[in-house]
């Protein structure tokens, strides 16, 4: 949950979002992102860390350069989401329903 | 990847049909999550406008309204469709053509018992992202195990326990 909740915040930053959006086209060592946004190299870093951390983007280093490609676990983790919401969501309706008719003659 | 854009979950309730409709549409405010609210001011109230066309919408304490969904079918007591007019920014969607939607239809089982299934479906439909995200996953020079792994979370079965 905490997971999820983290991968769909993260996209709320537009320079995060372009370079997401760039490794669903085409997996990319960090030089070749920082010519595609308009921000430094080590700010491509860092928003790649942020990221990873969300479980959004993966990376393996292929000799001297590090490569990053979406994590296929991650996009699950979004779907995922919604699927633990609505189960969330149905219990409670149930409980709700349930005590509604306790109180009724 | 039929199938890979939805998610769908189902409860039994012990309450007669019509009563499960008017408690998941009418009644909504009672038992929606209350952390699931994107509206900047504190929760006053849940809206579900009872016919197609009509919206479902949070009202803040300060009389804020957040429109995020719209009544797509509303077919009183085993049938109710509404979009999902939230990204995946947790802002309000406002472009129909990028928003998911929900239909949940009661089966009356007896009485006093009611099954509620749910589906939310076109999911894909919320932007760009996650198309390239799919497309991705598909592509032929993709991810091998990767999108193997991917499918297998697909289409594991419902998680609806009851």
């Amino acid at each position: 949950m905490e997971t999820n909740s983290l991968a769909l915040g993260v996209l709320g930053d537009p320079t995060r979002r372009a370079i997401f959006e760039h490794l669903g086209e085409r997996s990319s060592a960090v030089v070749d992102l920082a010519a595609l946004v308009p921000v430094s190299r080590p700010a491509v870093s860092q928003h790649l860390k942020v990221l990873r951390d969300a479980g959004l983007v993966r990376d393996v280093q292929v000799g001297n350069r590090r490569i990053y490609s979406l994590d296929p676990d991650g996009i699950a983790g979004l779907r995922d989401y919604l699927d633990r919401f609505w189960n969330t969501a149905l219990h409670s309706f149930k409980a709700r329903v349930e005590h509604q008719r306790e109180g009724t003659p | 990847m039929t199938g890979s854009t939805v998610v769908t979950t189902s409860v039994v309730v012990d309450a007669p049909v019509d009563e499960a409709f008017t408690v998941f549409t009418k009644d909504i405010g009672s038992w929606w999550p209350t952390d699931h609210h994107i509206l900047q001011a504190p929760l006053a109230a849940m809206v579900f406008e009872p016919r197609v066309g009509g919206h479902v919408y949070d009202v803040g304490t300060d009389g804020s309204e957040c429109h995020w969904a719209r009544v797509l079918a509303y077919e009183p007591p085993t049938r109710v469709v509404f979009s999902w007019d939230i990204t995946l920014q947790w802002q309000v969607e406002t472009d129909p053509a990028r928003t998911s939607e929900v239909e949940v239809r009661f089966f009356p089982e007896g009485e006093r018992r009611t099954r509620v299934e749910l589906e939310h479906r076109h999911i894909d439909r919320h932007g760009d992202g996650w198309e390239n995200m799919r497309d991705a996953v598909g592509s032929p020079e993709g991810w091998g195990s990767g999108l193997q792994h991917f499918v297998r979370r697909l289409e594991r079965s419902p998680v609806g326990d009851m």
